[in-house]
């Protein structure tokens, strides 16, 4: 299909300023273009449906040994939604670790389009991307988790920059990546002594820097390497009470390193560290400190990591929290720690209404949600699938876009977690226009993807249509009827092409991998050369040549490149 | 001639990567670095191939054309009720993914060596978890290394060499600051170079683990022996697992095999777990086949399932013990078979055997093999790792990409490129 004409459909499209108004949408060869330019289109008519750019994930655990390891872990979870292959479709299996064809067709379900898997073990990645290139229909991306990584520590000890942004350029290629993960920075080199970090001036064992100084050091990495999106940031002290200041420390650290107008740090699942309080008994939600200063600062971004009261499984690169999970909680727990690099951990958790905790969790990420006032600061995410799974997205869109629905499920949890919150007080509602800001346009934006989030000429041709008319519905009042919109996108188009009709996709076809190729100035190329071949082979058990991974082993190999002009 | 490094070993689960291999007018004839299984297989894989595709008439087998081979396979899969597709642990990453397409398309059952080795491990995670790590983090941070069940110096001979004991690591130097122990029921080769002997009475691996458990607790054991061990000696144990500072459990069939079974698994992983209150402590698995752990890594983002996989009802059934292979051919529920890069008439039990032989039978492999002399159809393929490339899956689930450094024989495909055909000809017969 070359050419389509989408009909008055009614457009939210922010990145162009545009809020709900009647418009065509025209596409060409998988782009956006001008309806003048089309000759002989299919024509769909989109009246009385709400058209928005193809919905971005910026945060969502979907591929690669940690997430299979999950599966491996979770039979039971397999059990909950079963459907049987179909013509042209692999059998359906989910629910909290799908299947990567499953994931690929329930993304699509939802008209997102767009999903980066933000933290991969480098020496790891050829199998995060052999489940990429086996999730059907979206665009996907991976992060590699560098901040325990021993080349990192050690440049960044040494103060060498350059050393490290060159071998970070090095390792992005290598694994073909797309932006910088840190994961409770230095947490998992010291848990591979078994132990853990408290806050960003605990100095690594053996590396003797600290977090602050691993923050600093890829913060100014990052912009030396001229990478379209800032450093993606898991605070340290996850999951504790009182972790908020933890958070705050984390965002002022590179204060003074800001640039006017970009973002330095992206807080990623920004609820787990917001815990105020000592203790599980009076934790509380410290959403409104660090509301305070997102909304007085313009170098931080956030995303949600929202929970939902529902059976899930935890999967971090934060070793020592999810031991920590596994004691608390008692579940069963997996622990995988990747030499000279980082880790991950894994515990089934189940989140639940009336437990105090949970409940104030809960609360937390719609408190933070609902008193950001900037809603280009903010994506909307459950850490799929720690917070609760991708497919229960649309819940939380309808707690954001109506109180009424938020005052249902408070009028069902904890009740001192209930008067302890500020929710009840917050009368706020999202709109449609900023709702597409949180699952489309701002994730974009923040990931510096130039052609999504977007409907303006030019922009990939990624749409979704919804089942949704804002003129005869009541947003607010029928919040399950936006939901189940929301869930069943009416159409999602990728790339120009129809991929899912009602929910239901149409076939198994595959889009793009992104990565970055960042060409350094060739004297630190040769230098970091150098330095891999005297280390490498002292610190892993393979050999330097067969660590990287090829852009042939990429199904479709998207790369941006990027020229280092900082040096 | 020409001569290639880095070159990683397609026999074991240690995928060790640094062979190097010198191939001269179409013969490999050096190989370095391997162990003697490496070398063994370097230079003898050519031996007894299958050269061309064969079909059964009567009592023998006659060489046909790819396209005849690849058409009656792909007829008796479709035309089966349930057919069991068996091995995949010994070819690439790629080859098993369409494996599985192909159990889909025609409803049948898949399932890999899995079944009849580390099957227990996998259970037993699935009810527990497991506290592992790669293997560079043993090499660089282990002082106490435990062989349980598992003797390496003759299953996984650069094992000890490359990540243990004799590795040189970051904070280790080798032999000498590290302190090897060694469980099993007789005194194996590795037990002769161990620091610590403990004879365990067969079967009673799982009575062995709790007493360890119960000491670590300082939990008073009333009796003088478990398992034929002294309770002194478990004490001893204990402390000297307490008291490390980097612990590695890596366990074989001795542990898997043996009565109990996933129990043994269930109390090891347990055992593992208590140790990190103290200390820090990892378990690896000892995977045989070279990728065998890639079957299962395969299997699983496909279907959720790591082997045993029913797919009859058109959707992933995972049930050990009834969607197992050696299960469903034991008790003669399958009416066709297709094996790949396996062997199972060669160790699977003798009813299994029989109604594996009852049956229409396909076999892609690049050797003659027993159950291949009984094949309905056989497809010659080449040598993952040595002929043709693929990603292969090493025991601590590190993904190498393994190369090829010779051509296979003329005609001779990858099992990747010969499923990809049988799949194609499947869903032509069905429309």
């Amino acid at each position: 299909m070359k050419e389509l004409l989408i009909k008055n459909a009614t457009v939210y499209d922010p990145m162009n300023g545009i809020d709900g108004e009647k418009m065509d949408i025209a596409v060409r060869e998988g782009k956006i273009v001008e309806s003048s330019e089309l000759r002989d289109a299919r024509v769909l008519d989109a009246s009385g449906l709400v058209a928005m750019p193809g919905g971005v994930d910026i945060h969502a655990h979907i591929a690669g040994p940690k997430v299979n390891k999950g599966r491996l872990l979770r039979p039971e979870d397999h059990l909950r939604v079963i459907q049987r292959k179909r013509r042209g479709l692999r059998p359906i299996v989910g629910y909290t670790i799908p299947t990567t064809f499953t994931t690929g067709y329930w993304y699509a379900a939802m008209g997102y389009t767009t999903v980066m898997e933000p933290a991969t073990p480098p020496l790891m990645t050829r199998h995060t991307h052999e489940e990429l290139n086996d999730t059907p229909i979206i665009d996907k991306a991976c992060f590699p988790v560098v901040d325990s990584n021993w080349f990192v520590l050690e440049y960044l000890k040494e103060g060498d920059i350059e050393g490290c942004a060159a071998y970070l350029s090095w390792l992005l290629r290598a694994v073909k990546g797309y932006a910088l993960k840190l994961v409770s920075p230095g947490s998992d080199e010291a848990w591979g002594w078994g132990g853990g970090l408290r806050g960003i001036d605990d100095p690594v064992p053996n590396f003797d820097i600290t977090p602050k100084e691993i923050i600093r050091g890829l913060h100014r990495v990052n912009r030396l390497l001229g990478l379209p999106s800032p450093i993606h940031i898991h605070c340290n002290d996850l999951g504790s009470p009182g972790n908020y200041r933890v958070t705050l420390d984390t965002m002022r650290c590179v204060e003074d390193l800001a640039e006017e107008g970009r973002p330095s740090l992206h807080v990623v699942h920004i609820q787990f560290n917001a815990f105020a309080g000592t203790g599980w008994g009076d934790l509380s939600s410290g959403a409104s400190e660090l509301a305070k200063y997102v909304n007085s600062h313009n170098h931080v971004t956030a995303d949600l990591g929202q929970v939902l009261f529902d059976d899930t499984t935890t999967m971090t690169a934060d070793c020592p929290w999810q031991y920590v999970l596994h004691k608390i909680s008692g579940n069963k727990w997996v622990n995988h720690d990747v030499e000279a690099e980082t880790g991950g951990g894994i515990v089934p958790y189940k989140y639940r209404r009336k437990n105090y905790v949970n409940a104030v969790q809960w609360t937390i990420g719609l408190e933070f949600a609902l008193l950001v006032k900037d809603p280009w600061k903010l994506c909307l995410t459950t850490d799929h699938p720690n917070g609760g799974p991708f497919i229960e997205y649309p819940r939380i869109m309808a707690w954001l876009l109506s109180s009424r629905a938020r005052e249902a499920s408070l009028a069902r949890i904890n009740k001192r977690a209930r008067r302890r919150s500020s929710l009840d007080s917050i009368d706020r509602e999202y709109t449609l226009y900023e709702l597409a800001i949180l699952t489309r346009a701002a994730p974009a934006r923040i990931l510096g993807l130039k052609g999504k989030g977007h409907l303006g000429v030019g922009a990939d041709a990624d749409i979704s249509l919804y089942r949704l008319d804002p003129e005869s519905t009541d947003l607010s009042k029928e919040y399950k009827v936006v939901r189940e919109a929301l869930r069943r996108a009416a159409y999602t188009i990728k790339g120009g092409e129809i991929v899912a009709v009602d929910g239901e996709p149409l076939n198994t076809t595959y889009g793009s991998t992104y990565w970055v190729d960042v060409e350094v100035p060739e004297r630190d190329e040769e230098r970091v050369k150098r330095d891999l071949q005297e280390r490498f082979e002292r610190y892993y058990s393979v050999r330097l040549e067969n660590y990287p991974v090829e852009e042939r082993d990429l199904r479709i190999s998207s790369p941006l490149k990027i020229r280092a002009e900082g040096f | 001639m020409e001569s290639y490094t880095g070159v990683t070993c397609p026999f074991c689960g240690c995928l060790c990567d640094d062979i190097e291999v010198s191939v001269d007018r179409g013969a490999i004839i050096k190989v370095a670095n391997g162990c003697a299984y490496s070398l063994t297989k370097y230079l003898n894989y050519n031996r007894d191939r299958i050269t061309t595709p064969l079909i059964r008439e009567g009592d023998k087998q006659v060489p046909v054309e790819l396209s005849e081979a690849v058409e009656r396979a792909a007829k008796i899969l479709s035309e089966a009720e349930y057919p069991v597709l068996y091995g995949w642990s010994s070819t690439s990453a790629e080859a098993i993914g369409l494996g599985i397409e192909l159990a889909e398309e025609v409803g049948g059952a898949i399932d890999n060596t899995t079944s009849v080795c580390h099957g227990p491990t996998t259970e037993a995670l699935q009810e527990l978890g497991l506290p592992g790590c790669t293997l560079g983090q043993v090499k660089n941070r282990a002082d106490l290394v435990i062989y349980w069940g598992s003797n390496p110096l003759q299953s996984h001979l650069r094992h000890m060499s490359r990540y243990t004991i004799g590795a040189e690591g970051r904070w280790r130097r080798g032999r000498d600051d590290r302190t090897l122990v060694v469980v099993d029921v007789r005194r194996t080769y590795t037990a002769r170079v161990a620091d610590y002997f403990i004879q365990v009475e067969p079967n009673r691996d799982y009575e062995l683990i709790t007493a360890l458990r119960m000491a670590l607790r300082h939990e008073e054991i009333e009796q003088d022996r478990v398992a034929g061990v002294s309770v002194e000696d478990i004490e001893e144990l204990a402390d000297l697992m307490m008291g490390c500072e980097f612990g590695a459990l890596f366990y074989g069939l001795g542990l898997t095999m043996s009565y109990g079974k996933n129990r043994n698994i269930d109390a090891a992983i347990s055992l593992v777990r208590d140790l990190n209150r103290w200390t820090k402590f990892v378990m690896i698995p000892m995977r045989g086949h070279f990728n065998v752990n890639g079957a299962n890594i395969v299997f699983l983002w496909h279907t959720g399932y790591p082997f045993a996989v029913d797919f009859s009802h058109g959707y992933p059934v995972y049930a050990p013990g009834a969607t197992s292979a050696v299960d469903i051919l034991s008790r003669g529920e399958s009416d066709a078979a297709l094996i790949v890069s396996s062997d199972p008439a060669a160790n699977f039990p003798r009813r299994a055997v029989e109604n594996l032989f009852k049956n229409p039978l396909i076999v892609i492999d690049p050797h003659r093999t027993v159950t291949s002399m009984r094949a309905d159809v056989v497809i010659p393929s080449a040598f993952v790792g040595i002929e043709c490339e693929g990603t292969a899956y090493r025991m601590d689930g590190v993904p190498i990409k393994m190369r090829g450094v010779i051509d296979p024989p003329k005609g001779v495909l990858s099992d990747e490129e010969i499923l990809g055909r049988i799949l194609e000809e499947v869903r032509r017969l069905r429309g």
